[in-house]
């Protein structure tokens, strides 16, 4: 009865992930952690396939996750778990929106989440960085892929040049395939 | 049931042709439905976006709810989100099948140290992106820095952080109505 819990997980996640797309990170490495139907290195490639194939990111990583856990079925339902509380909470909304939009009550609640939503996004991309920037090793020191963080700062020194920023993600997950090939990384 | 017909096909199209998700998505549902089909106004779709963005679940999903129960109610919401989701499900069920045959050789692995690291950097980007517009005040900061770390380090569930900003929200939000 396994399947019914990843169910009741995305399900979760639908509910919980406010703000879209990467959004939908943290509860994916809760998942990760609390159940190990995959490894926090396979959720790292996960989100790669997510940003460079066509299609609302969170829907992506449900279907990939479900998918490697419990196959087709499980892509399948992963996927729907996902939608399905957004999909009732919008029908309901779009009935009210008029009140709901003005609602002080309702604001106020936004105006909280956000930052909070910041913060959580950050925690998942810490624990992908994790994963990507160290191997396991008795030292700290001895635990750091140089050459990875040497790319990683690279590149982010890069993103914020103005021209690249509006650099197509699938552009950037190539590069990474291609220096990763090179170095043997 | 035309109109269905035509919503499906129409977010089928999006859900197909759109990289990255999110804002991504906002050129393309300009074509389809404001432009193209005339199902709702530019003005209407903002909104929605915008509603999307601070409801629960995916951004491209809930606006895809929002036209679809525009256009034709209950069923159009049902309709308009299969539409949005199925390329994805198809497509990425058949990359999983592929990749996990060709998890074990070498140079796809050394592809995907890389292709880590590039994600990495795109979530750092995003998350600096995302602080800009969102964290502003000291009371923001505190906010996202305890989200953080309760979620980072206390290994709590995001779903706690969210319940305890409802909560907050109702206790101090008087006070700081207009942020």
């Amino acid at each position: 009865m396994e399947w019914l819990t990843m169910c009741a997980e995305f399900l979760k996640t639908g509910l919980f992930a406010v703000g879209g797309g990467l959004a939908t990170l943290p509860f994916l490495t809760q998942i990760q952690e609390k159940y190990g139907w995959f490894t926090a290195e396979e959720l790292a490639n996960m989100i790669a396939v997510g940003e460079s194939t066509p299609g609302p990111i969170g829907v992506n990583m449900a279907t990939y996750v479900g998918f490697s856990s419990y196959g087709v079925l499980g892509g399948l339902l992963a996927t729907f778990s996902l939608v399905l509380p957004s999909l009732i909470v919008i029908m309901v909304i779009a009935r009210a929106m008029d009140k709901y939009q003005k609602n002080p009550m309702v604001q106020n609640m936004f105006a909280f989440m956000r930052p909070a939503v910041a913060g959580l996004i950050a925690a998942a991309g810490y624990s992908v960085l994790k994963i990507a920037l160290f191997h396991p090793a008795d030292t700290f020191w001895a635990s750091v892929s140089w050459i990875a963080v040497a790319f990683y700062a690279v590149l982010v020194a890069l993103l914020h040049l103005k021209p690249l920023k509006k650099l197509h993600p699938v552009v950037l997950i190539a590069a990474g395939a291609v220096i990763g090939v090179l170095l043997k990384m | 049931m035309k109109v269905l017909f035509d919503l499906f096909r129409a977010f089928f199209t999006i859900g197909a042709l759109t990289f990255g998700g999110g804002y991504a998505m906002l050129p393309m549902l300009e074509r389809e439905i404001v432009v193209k089909r005339k199902w709702c106004t530019q003005e209407d779709l903002l909104n929605y976006f915008a509603i999307g963005q601070c409801t629960p679940g995916i951004i491209a999903v809930n606006t895809a709810t929002f036209v679809g129960h525009k256009v034709k109610g209950a069923w159009g919401s049902m309709i308009a989100t299969l539409g949005v989701i199925a390329p994805s499900i198809v497509i990425i069920t058949l990359i999983a099948m592929v990749l996990e045959n060709f998890m074990d050789i070498d140079w796809v692995q050394h592809a995907f140290a890389g292709i880590r690291v590039a994600v990495c950097a795109l979530i750092t980007a995003s998350v600096v992106k995302l602080f800009k517009s969102n964290v502003k005040k000291g009371w923001h900061i505190a906010l996202a820095v305890v989200a953080f770390a309760v979620v980072a380090f206390a290994k709590l569930s995001p779903v706690y952080v969210v319940i305890a900003c409802v909560v907050l929200s109702f206790i101090f939000g008087k006070k700081e109505a207009k942020v």
